[in-house]
């Protein structure tokens, strides 16, 4: 899965560790779910969605071949 | 800051878990060299400290059920996984080596602390290997 997390973060001038506090998770967790390497689960996910004000598929984008 | 905050409750729950499975290891000793070295194998103290021993094990599992509670969800995938891995790995070797005992393939008794010894390493390798994939 596919996210805009870092783009969103750049464009709010926010740091990983800025995200990481608002979202009550780790910087670690932030730096797997930008780079792809971690999906986050539903609830994360709209808490992710809340925070930005989008909705979560603006957000997040399912790829069919993976 | 919310972070801050969830720092220190991991922190006061590792330490909380440290202390817990420090209590179980030295009591384990206890238990384990206690018949021989210290009461001269009286059943009602081999008994006592078995007792003890088992409580702080328990209490050992309660505190480590309450550190993964307190983790948040990258973090707890990479304890879970390293946590299956090392019992996928503990009930594979430890037949395979409880086997070759009855199999009389190794000539000593197979000891059940090369198990814990097994275990123990591989869960270390793949919290390590499991913080890397994801950093």
């Amino acid at each position: 899965m596919k996210n805009k997390l870092k783009v969103l973060r750049a464009e709010r001038d926010m740091t990983q560790a800025d995200l990481a506090d608002s979202l009550a998770v780790s910087r670690q967790t932030i730096n797997a779910i930008e780079k792809g390497k971690f999906d986050p689960s539903l609830p994360l996910a709209f808490k992710i969605s809340k925070l930005f004000e989008l909705p979560i598929e603006e957000i997040f984008h399912h790829h069919e071949t993976e | 800051m919310k972070n801050e905050k969830k720092n220190k409750q991991i922190e006061k729950v590792t330490k909380i878990l440290a202390l817990w499975t420090l209590l179980w290891v030295v009591s384990l000793a206890l238990a384990t060299f206690g018949p021989k070295f210290l009461w001269n194998e009286n059943t009602t103290w081999s008994i006592l400290a078995i007792v003890i021993n088992t409580a702080f094990g328990a209490g050992m599992i309660w505190a480590n059920i309450k550190h993964l509670n307190v983790l948040d969800e990258l973090q707890k995938k990479i304890q879970l996984d390293a946590m299956g891995i090392a019992l996928g790995v503990g009930i594979v070797g430890g037949l395979s080596y409880s086997v070759t005992d009855i199999a009389n393939v190794i000539s000593s008794d197979a000891e059940i602390g090369f198990l814990v010894i097994l275990i123990s390493i591989t869960y270390m390798i793949a919290l390590l290997v499991g913080k890397k994939r994801y950093s």
